[in-house]
This record gives structure tokens, C-alpha cells and sequence, in this order.
């Protein structure tokens, strides 16, 4: 009886306390989407994978939303930012708050004259490392064509040790359909890039599938 | 096809180096045949020996838990003839104080009753007496002719009438006599019909005795059986446990199917009580919570069904004296219905959270929100499920006292078949090896025929010679 006793109070201590477990099993998302002249058009689907992300992410959760525009490495660029609540119902009232954010920003996007994948992709680093999370997705909504400023320096080795790099929507470009190499030109490059930093690189084009987005 | 260096004895000429090879090989096997015979027999005789002692000893080890086991059946067997007898004994206790308990006020109403019934019928046999004879004398008087005689007619007259009055009043008298007699016995008639009841009372409760006794006598001699240890008492307490076993696996799966539904009522509004995010390795907090207060009812319910003397599990409580025992009963009562209480709340905010998850989901996929028909049916039915299914899992623990119980029986039985079947692979393992090395042996003579050809040659043709020289000694000797 006494053994008993011992082991509910120890069942009623680790509950109240909560048994903090050091590994993490939250998940951080840090979607960045392309709003340059060619891939403007293209934003309204980022939406839809952004409400599908807000469906399936749960409380714990952080997500972030930026753009990519002439600099990217910038928090200015970040559009939404959050890192949901651990009771679901003040949860579900932050996805609608980014919801709101995230619609209020496609209905009053205006196209950047260049694109900073690479400033993007390190922002995301940082605020995901900040997060704590256990995954970490990237995720990259552009045709992957960086264009950069003059005199931005963005050829650095990146460290993507634990990212899932995830490549959304990847258009073919009229150039492409000319010469299709420079598409997996393109491609290859980003592929071996993020797989130099150590992470792990992927490419979801189609868009019926968003399940396979966050699949390890 | 080419022959190593070391076995080429003419270089140059492989195909005679081979037929040297093998005829050295053969002359050298036929040298070492004796020692290589004891050599196989030897080694194969050290493993079927080893083998078979091996199986000798889990034979006994199979023997002996067959021992124990029929011990713990006879044992558990006896104990609930034990329990049965004295269930039957208490019920015919319960009989007797009842139906028994009140004998002798029936008897006292039962001789009541046949006193009355004897008084009545007394009152009722006194005959009222005959007009007397003088009557019928003085009428015989009365009809005698007065031949004219007015004076004699006058007299005569006279008695005939005192005569007739007479025997009127006599009649009179004596049917009212009959009457009060037949309203005597017309009063005993409900006597006699409660008397009847009475006894037919009395009769049922002696045929529900008899039969009670019919029972134990059926028990005690259960009982005699498992107390002389019989095979057929094993045979027949086995066969039951095994059905004990059955039965109650099934309910136990069906119980666990009700838990699994309990979990899932109370696990998403447990996750807003202590965190949707939070893990206890790699568990989330909320799923263990709502395990720990459905295996905390479980406990209760076990508690409560010890405390009420249903099951037998925990014998501390058993032996408990009745007024801590309904302390317990109370306690574990009221914990197993605060319990319910608060996962028909949870089942209620988990209605409420799948409402908002489903709107929140609509919302995101663009899609009018649909208008529910009747959303409070669900709302109430998972509150109801919420509330009864606490008390529902408190029965698991009959069940689950079966199956503690049933599965030693089981459980024995089967470790004593896997014990026999090992015994047996040991044995034919053994007896395979032995005979695998009379077969090595005979092998060994056909790798070496040719000398063993001419050895039996050479011993015939000795026995031959020895023979012919006995016969011609037998002749020369006289």
C-alpha cells in the first residue's frame, strides 16, 4: 500500500511539474516567399500552403512567414512571426491572427526589383535556432533564380546542420524552356549548397501533395 | 581442375598424382580405422548422452512443475469449493431464518388453527335431542276413534292438538340446531384454507432446503475430490480455468477498448490543462495524463470492488474490519465519481476545442463554416460517455481477478507443454546424432572399401586354413 502511495505521489509530482524532457520535439517553419517581378504572381499559392501549414502545425509550434526581396537578411522582411501557445485554444486564435496577417500582406504585396535567396535562407537560421525547435524546415517558395544587389556579399558557406531545406514551386523560367540545363543548373546549385552547410535538401513542385512538405 | 602443389607426387603427370593421392588417403584412413571408429562413436555418444540428460532434466523440470501447478490448481480449486460451500451454507441460513426463524409462531398458528377447527367441530356434532316417545304415544292416543262419544272426541281432540304443537316445537328446535351447525362448519372453512396455505408454505421452504442440500451434497463431494488430489478434479479444474482464461481475455479486450475510447474523450482538452507541447520522453504530457486518470479509475474501481468483498485481490483490504472497510468503500466512491465528474467536463471542452479546430480549419481552407444540426446531442453524449465510462471500467476488476487467477493455470500449463516439447527435440536431436555416427562409421568403411576387401579376404582364407588343420588334427587324433 505504501509502494503505491509512493508511486502515484511520484506520478502526481512528475505531472505538476511537467518532467521537463530536453530533447525537443516542436517543429519551427520559416517560409520564405519570392515577391520579385517574375514570381509575384505566384504569391496566391504560397497562401494556400500557409493556411495548410497553419492547419497542421500544432500548439508549440513556430512559424514565420517572410519575404524575399532586394536584402533579405533583415526581420524587416519578416511578415509573420509566432510561436504558438501550448493550450490549443489560444493556439487556434494566434494561426487566426497570422492568418489575418499573412492575407492582409498578399492583398498589398508589391514586386521587388531583387531577389536574396541566400539573405533569406540565413534570417531563417537564426530565427528557427532562436526557436528551439527539434525540426527545422526552410521553406524556399521561389523559381530559385537569386538576383542580387551590387556590392551585397552573399557567398558564404552556410550552416544548415538539422535543416530540411524544402524548394516550393520551383517555376520553370522562359529562359529554361530554352535551354532546360539552366533550370537544373539552378537546382543543382541550391542542392549543393545547402548540402555543403550539412543539410538536407528537397523539392515539393507539386503543390496537390502538401502533406509531403513537412515528411521527414 | 588443377592439384595443388603439395599433392602432385609426378610432376607432369596430375591425373596419376591424384589416383596416388587417393590411394594414400584411403591406406592411411584404413590404418586409423579403429581409432577413428571410437573417435565418431565416442563423440557422438558424448552428445545423445549429453543431449539425452539434457532432456532428462527438463522432463523432471516438467514434472515438477506439473506438480506445482496441479498443487496451485487443487489449492485455488479447493478454495473456491470452499467459498461455493459456504455460499450455499449461508443461503440456507438465510432460508432457515426466514422461513424457519418464524416456526414456532407457525406452530402456535397452527394449533390455533386445529383448536378452532377442533372446537368448531365438536359445537358442530351436539344433535339436538328427539321429540321424546311419549310424544308418539300420546298421538297414537289422539287418533283413537271416539266412537260418538263427544266427551272422549273432546279429550282426544285436546291431546291431538298438544300433540301437534309438541312436534312443532320439537322441529323447530331441531332445524335450527342443524343450521348453527352447518354455520359451524361453514366457518371453518377458511381455516382449513389457511391451515392448507400454512402447510403448503411449510412444504416449499422444506423442498427449497432439500434442494439446497442437493447442492452442497454436489459440492461437498467437488470438494472431497479436489481434497484427495484426483486426476479427474485436475482435469476438470484445469478445463475450467482455461475457460475462466478465455473469458475473461475477452472482457479484459473489450474493457481495454472502452479505456481506449475514455483516452481519446479526455486526451485534447487534457492537452489545454497542461500544455499541448510538452513531453515526458518521447510521450506527450497530456496523452499521460489522461492515461494516468483512467488507470487511476481502474485503481479506484479495484479498490471499491476489494472493499465491497467482490473480488479478492488485495487480501489487506479484505481482512479490513467493516467499519474501515466502508470508510474505504466511501472514499474510493466518492474519488471514482469526482472523476467522472471532471471527464464529463473534459469531455465537454473537448467539444468545445474540436468545435473551434473545425471552424479554425474552415476558416483557413476558405470554406463556409457549416451550421451543425443538433450539436447539442454529441456535446451531451460524450459528456454521458464521460461520466459513465469511470464507473463502467470499475467492473474490469472481476474480470481481471479471473484472469490473475486462471492465467497461473494457463500460463503453467503451457511453460509444462513448451518443457515437453524441448525434452523431446532434446531427445530426437540425441537419438539423431547417435545413429548420424553409426552412419559416419559405415561411411568411413565405404570411403575404404578396397582394404577392407582384402582383409576380409585374407581372414577367410585363415579361417579356411585353420578350419582344414582342425579337421586333419580331429582325424589324426584317436
Amino acid at each position: 500500500m505504501k509502494k503505491l502511495l509512493a508511486l502515484g505521489l511520484l506520478a502526481v509530482s512528475l505531472l505538476v511539474s511537467g518532467c521537463p524532457d530536453t530533447t525537443s520535439h516542436s517543429q519551427g517553419v520559416y517560409m520564405l516567399l519570392d515577391s520579385s517581378g517574375t514570381y509575384k504572381h505566384e504569391i496566391r499559392r504560397a497562401q494556400a500552403i500557409i493556411n495548410y501549414l497553419l492547419g497542421t502545425l500544432q500548439p508549440g509550434d513556430s512559424l514565420a512567414v517572410a519575404r524575399i526581396d532586394s536584402g533579405s537578411f533583415s526581420e524587416k522582411d519578416i511578415i509573420a512571426k509566432m510561436t504558438f501557445d501550448k493550450r490549443p485554444s489560444v493556439s487556434n486564435q494566434q494561426k487566426r491572427l497570422f492568418k489575418k496577417k499573412v492575407d492582409d500582406f498578399v492583398s498589398t504585396v508589391k514586386g521587388s526589383a531583387y531577389t536574396d535567396i541566400t539573405g533569406g535562407v540565413l534570417q531563417a537560421v537564426e530565427y528557427l535556432d532562436e526557436t528551439g525547435a527539434g525540426r527545422k524546415y526552410i521553406l524556399i517558395f521561389s523559381d530559385l533564380k537569386e538576383e542580387l544587389v551590387k556590392g551585397h556579399v552573399r557567398d558564404i558557406p552556410m550552416q544548415l546542420a538539422g535543416f530540411e531545406v524544402v524548394a516550393l514551386n520551383v517555376t520553370k523560367l522562359r529562359s529554361d524552356n530554352v535551354d532546360p540545363r539552366e533550370y537544373f543548373k539552378r537546382v543543382e546549385k541550391w542542392r549543393a549548397r545547402v548540402e555543403e552547410g550539412r543539410g538536407h535538401w528537397r523539392i515539393v513542385n507539386d503543390l496537390e501533395r502538401l502533406e509531403s512538405i513537412l515528411a521527414d | 581442375m588443377s592439384l595443388p602443389e603439395i599433392l602432385i607426387i609426378w610432376p607432369g603427370s596430375p591425373e596419376l598424382s591424384l589416383i596416388m593421392d587417393i590411394v594414400i588417403v584411403i591406406l592411411l584412413l584404413y590404418l586409423a580405422r579403429g581409432p577413428a571408429h571410437k573417435a565418431i562413436y565416442s563423440i557422438t555418444m558424448v552428445i545423445h548422452n549429453g543431449l539425452r540428460l539434457m532432456s532428462r532434466s527438463v522432463t523432471l523440470a516438467e514434472k515438477k512443475l506439473a506438480e506445482r501447478n496441479k498443487d496451485v490448481l487443487l489449492t485455488a480449486g479447493a478454495k473456491a469449493a470452499e467459498r461455493l460451500i459456504e455460499r450455499e451454507f449461508y443461503r440456507v441460513d438465510a432460508v432457515v431464518k426466514r422461513d424457519m426463524g418464524g416456526y414456532p409462531s407457525l406452530q402456535r398458528k397452527l394449533s390455533e388453527q386445529i383448536t378452532r377447527i377442533d372446537e368448531d367441530y365438536r359445537e358442530s356434532t351436539e344433535m339436538p335431542l328427539p321429540p321424546p316417545d311419549w310424544v308418539r304415544a300420546v298421538d297414537t292416543l289422539a287418533k283413537l276413534p271416539s266412537k260418538g262419544d263427544s266427551w272422549v272426541a273432546n279429550i282426544l281432540g285436546e291431546i291431538h292438538k298438544t300433540a301437534v304443537v309438541q312436534y312443532k316445537n320439537a322441529m323447530e328446535e331441531y332445524r335450527k340446531a342443524v343450521s348453527v351447525r352447518h354455520s359451524l362448519l361453514e366457518k371453518m372453512m377458511p381455516y382449513w384454507r389457511r391451515l392448507a396455505q400454512t402447510l403448503e408454505q411449510v412444504d416449499k421452504t422444506i423442498i427449497g432446503l432439500h434442494e439446497r442440500s442437493k447442492v452442497i451434497d454436489g459440492r461437498m463431494n467437488e470438494y472431497e475430490e479436489i481434497r484427495k488430489k484426483t486426476e479427474k478434479a485436475a482435469r476438470m479444474l484445469t478445463s475450467s480455468a482455461m475457460t475462466q482464461f478465455s473469458i475473461s481475455a475477452l472482457v479484459l479486450l473489450i474493457a481495454i477498448g472502452g479505456a481506449v475510447i475514455n483516452f481519446n474523450l479526455i486526451a485534447l482538452p487534457m492537452s489545454e490543462m497542461v500544455g499541448g507541447g510538452s513531453y515526458i520522453g518521447n510521450f506527450k504530457t497530456s496523452n499521460i495524463a489522461a492515461l494516468v486518470i483512467i488507470l487511476v479509475e481502474v485503481a479506484m474501481g479495484l479498490y471499491l470492488m476489494e472493499a465491497l468483498r467482490i473480488t479478492h485481490l488485495f487480501p489487506i483490504i479484505g481482512h479490513m474490519d467493516d467499519k474501515m472497510r466502508h470508510r474505504m468503500i466511501l472514499v474510493t466512491f466518492t474519488i471514482l465519481l469526482i472523476l467522472a465528474c471532471v471527464e464529463s467536463a473534459l469531455a465537454f471542452m473537448r467539444d468545445r476545442i474540436a468545435a473551434d479546430m473545425q471552424a479554425l480549419r474552415q476558416a483557413l481552407a476558405a470554406a463556409e463554416a457549416a451550421q451543425p444540426v443538433n450539436s447539442w446531442i454529441p456535446t451531451v453524449g460524450q459528456m454521458v460517455m464521460g461520466f459513465v465510462l469511470p464507473f463502467a471500467l470499475t467492473f474490469v476488476a472481476i474480470p481481471l481477478e479471473s484472469f490473475v487467477h486462471s492465467s497461473r493455470t494457463v500460463l503453467g500449463v503451457a511453460v509444462a507443454a513448451v518443457l515437453r516439447l524441448i525434452a523431446f527435440a532434446l531427445r530426437l536431436v540425441g537419438n539423431v546424432i547417435r545413429y548420424a555416427g553409426v552412419f559416419l562409421v559405415n561411411l568411413y568403411d565405404l570411403l575404404i572399401f578396397p582394404p577392407l576387401w582384402l582383409e576380409n579376404l585374407v581372414r577367410n582364407r585363415e579361417h579356411q586354413h585353420t578350419d582344414i588343420a582342425d579337421v586333419i588334427v580331429k582325424e589324426e587324433v584317436p
